[in-house]
């Protein structure tokens, strides 16, 4: 058990995704520049484990997850599916590779508002799956629905209802299920309790919990919400204008944070405690923007300790520090 | 004793829908003392934001205040003129809205638009208000403010954006100020600068503030007092401390585990069962007995009433005094 656990799942190398920034005017268009929207990670998810993205907005967290699922074509990098390169398959223009590779990795959408087409019924929004895939029989496929609405806690009879006639909750349960209808084995869910009230957030947290355990699924879990990630992941990497600063075990980030923005991020979280005696690291200024990231390492312009050890000039790349704890900081080597 | 700014009694606000009447407030009391902050919880569809609007009467259509007194130092605000009321707005009561995106005018500049409130509301020329308007980007610490003073609201990101907001609401000092989920737009780093700012500029001006939220991170910090609303109606009021440790309401004991929390870790977490409900034809009795676990027979029948079953600790609830709730923080803290 323990060696199957520790199979690399997903793998991600050196991902780079730039989105070019064109010049105004319609006919002479002119490249006038790049958006650092990921520069350059990597990390790794074993089979049934929640790994779980984080930082900021703007700091390519869904960019990445896109990537990922090939819905923006990474720039360079590598992604590896159980040791098999998807980037190959998905620009072999084989379709029917194309649809087996994409089965097997599944999207929850940040908002159950827009992430649902208003003039289908949710019958139809978790049948198509079925029809695009083929891998139900026709006679099959409204009793997988039903079961699929069971799973995900919604009554048989919603099936004939649209979108519109359910609250943020059960959209959410619908985009779920729709996820699930092809059976994955990797489900990335991008910020899934966001835009939800925070009683039925609980619900839904607790639904992909019992999911993961019932179906072995892995995830990847992006979120800016530190709280429910120190809850529902087994790892977790911050991530700091399209790059990685710290990734370890999930205790061991919240108990020893390492990274100078990793400490600012923790502490500023606001504790449900009135006594906590709160000791907050305030950021000065704001993310610089991706177009010109800074220079040296990205977070320099930020960090008090940024005068010593070259922070401006050198790049700093992750380290392991021990227990799997990596960190991009030099402070940490000294 | 402690001065009252703010007093707001029985207060009803319905909106008058094709699909029937929403009950939005239904008869809410509220009150401020001077100089404290008010935190006011619940989730979307409590009735939160629309007992802001409705203290300084701007409801949307079809909305309409129906009943209920908001007296502010002494004065029933709904009984004054429309004139009358706009001399209040901005001067005496400030108000920050909750999308900072949607609140600002994107065809003005940042300075005509916090001039236009300095103007209205004191008596300066021009280039005094510039001056003033200067003034409060300092106080927002918002870097370089002549040259960011010219700028649209589409140059600015997010957390300047908010600065923008708060600057134009302590434009004219006022003593009261309704802050409508003020950084739940915001990153977590740049809502910690928002609350630190709004906590040192409240001690710095003296001001009273009602803070609108669904975060209870944010009120354990900043606020004094909590109100728990409920689908239109309090559950709940009492000191911070006292919502925390000791609540007597079973939702805003709900509300507490629903909440994953840093610093316990649980397997589960805590679910509030059902959704909030349809607020046309809200449930009889208490509003929460479908989804409260302590439900008797009672709740559905008879209105809870608000009171004092200690000093200074309201609640609305048949059954506060029987039964025995307890939040994961008094457990903790029994347990230490």
């Amino acid at each position: 058990m323990k060696r199957l656990l520790d199979k690399k799942f997903l793998e991600v190398e050196d991902l780079v995704k730039h989105y070019p920034i064109f010049s105004r005017g319609i006919l002479l268009k002119k490249k006038i520049g790049v958006i650092h929207a990921v520069d350059g990670i990597s990390f790794s998810i074993k089979k049934g484990e929640t790994f779980g993205l984080v930082g900021e907005s703007g700091c390519g967290k869904t960019t990445t997850a896109r990537t990922i699922l090939n819905l923006d074509r990474p720039t360079a990098g590598k992604i590896c599916l159980e040791g098999n390169e998807t980037g190959k398959v998905f620009n072999s223009r084989n379709k029917k590779e194309i649809l087996k590779l994409r089965r097997k990795m599944q999207y929850v959408f940040q908002d159950p508002y827009a992430s649902l087409d208003p003039r289908m019924t949710v019958a139809d929004i978790i049948i198509e799956p079925f029809l695009i895939h083929s891998h139900i029989p026709k006679e099959k496929r409204l009793n997988r629905l039903y079961e699929l609405l069971d799973l995900v806690g919604l009554e048989d009879y919603h099936a004939e209802r649209y979108p519109h006639e359910f609250s943020g909750g059960q959209r959410q349960r619908i985009c779920i299920a729709r996820a699930l209808a092809v059976e994955p084995q990797l489900l990335i869910a991008d910020e899934p309790v966001a835009s939800l009230d925070v009683s039925v957030r609980a619900q839904i947290l607790n639904l992909l919990q019992g999911l993961q355990q019932k179906l072995q699924m892995t995830y990847l879990y992006i979120s800016h919400d530190l709280s429910t990630v120190k809850h529902i992941c087994h790892r977790v990497a911050v991530m700091y204008l399209g790059k990685i600063v710290e990734m370890a075990e999930t205790d061991e980030l919240f108990d020893s944070p390492i990274h100078p923005y990793t400490q600012a991020l923790l502490s500023a979280i606001p504790v449900p405690d009135p006594e906590t005696k709160r000791s907050r690291i305030i950021l000065p200024g704001e993310i610089p923007s991706p177009i010109n990231p800074p220079s040296g390492c990205r977070f320099q312009p930020r960090c008090i300790y940024a005068k010593k050890h070259g922070c401006l000039e050198v790049a700093q790349e992750l380290v392991d520090i021990g227990n799997g704890h990596l960190v991009a900081c030099a402070r940490a080597k000294a | 004793m402690v001065k009252k700014i703010l007093k707001i009694e029985q207060l009803k606000t319905y909106f008058y829908t094709w699909a029937g009447i929403v009950k939005a407030v239904d008869g809410v009391d509220i009150d401020v003392n001077e100089g404290e902050t008010l935190g006011l919880v619940g989730e979307s569809g409590s009735g939160k934001s629309v007992t802001a609007l409705s203290i300084i009467n701007i409801v949307p259509s079809p909305g309409r205040i129906v009943e209920g007194k908001i007296i502010y130092k002494g004065e029933n605000l709904l009984e004054k003129t429309e004139n009358n009321l706009q001399k209040i707005r901005g001067r005496e009561i400030g108000y920050i809205f909750q999308d900072p995106a949607t609140s600002l005018n994107p065809v003005f500049n940042i300075a005509s638009q916090l001039m236009e409130v300095i103007k209205r509301h004191q008596n300066v020329t021009k280039k005094e208000a510039l001056e003033k308007a200067i003034e409060l980007f300092r106080l927002v610490e918002i870097p370089d403010p002549e040259i960011k003073i010219w700028n649209y609201p589409h140059q600015l990101s997010g957390g300047m954006k908010q600065r923008m907001a708060v600057a134009r609401a302590l434009s004219c000092q006022p003593s009261l100020l309704l802050a409508d989920e003020p950084t739940t737009n915001l990153d977590v780093t740049i809502q910690a600068q928002i609350l630190q700012l709004m906590k040192s500029l409240k001690q710095k001006l003296g001001m009273s503030m009602i803070l609108i939220t669904h975060d209870m991170g944010v009120v354990a910090d900043v606020a004094d007092r909590i109100t728990v609303l409920y689908a239109g109606r309090v559950c709940e009021t009492a000191e911070t401390k006292t919502i925390f440790y000791n609540p007597k309401h079973p939702y805003t004991n709900a509300l507490l585990t629903a909440v994953p929390s840093l610093a316990l870790r649980r397997d589960k977490l805590a679910v509030i069962p059902g959704t909030i409900p349809n607020l046309i034809e809200p449930p009889s009795g208490c509003r929460f007995h479908p989804r409260c676990e302590y439900a008797k027979p009672i709740c559905a029948e008879k209105i809870p009433t608000l009171e004092e079953i200690e000093p200074e600790h309201f609640v609305a609830c048949h059954r506060a005094l029987e039964i025995d709730i307890k939040s994961p923080l008094g457990v903790e803290k029994a347990a230490r």
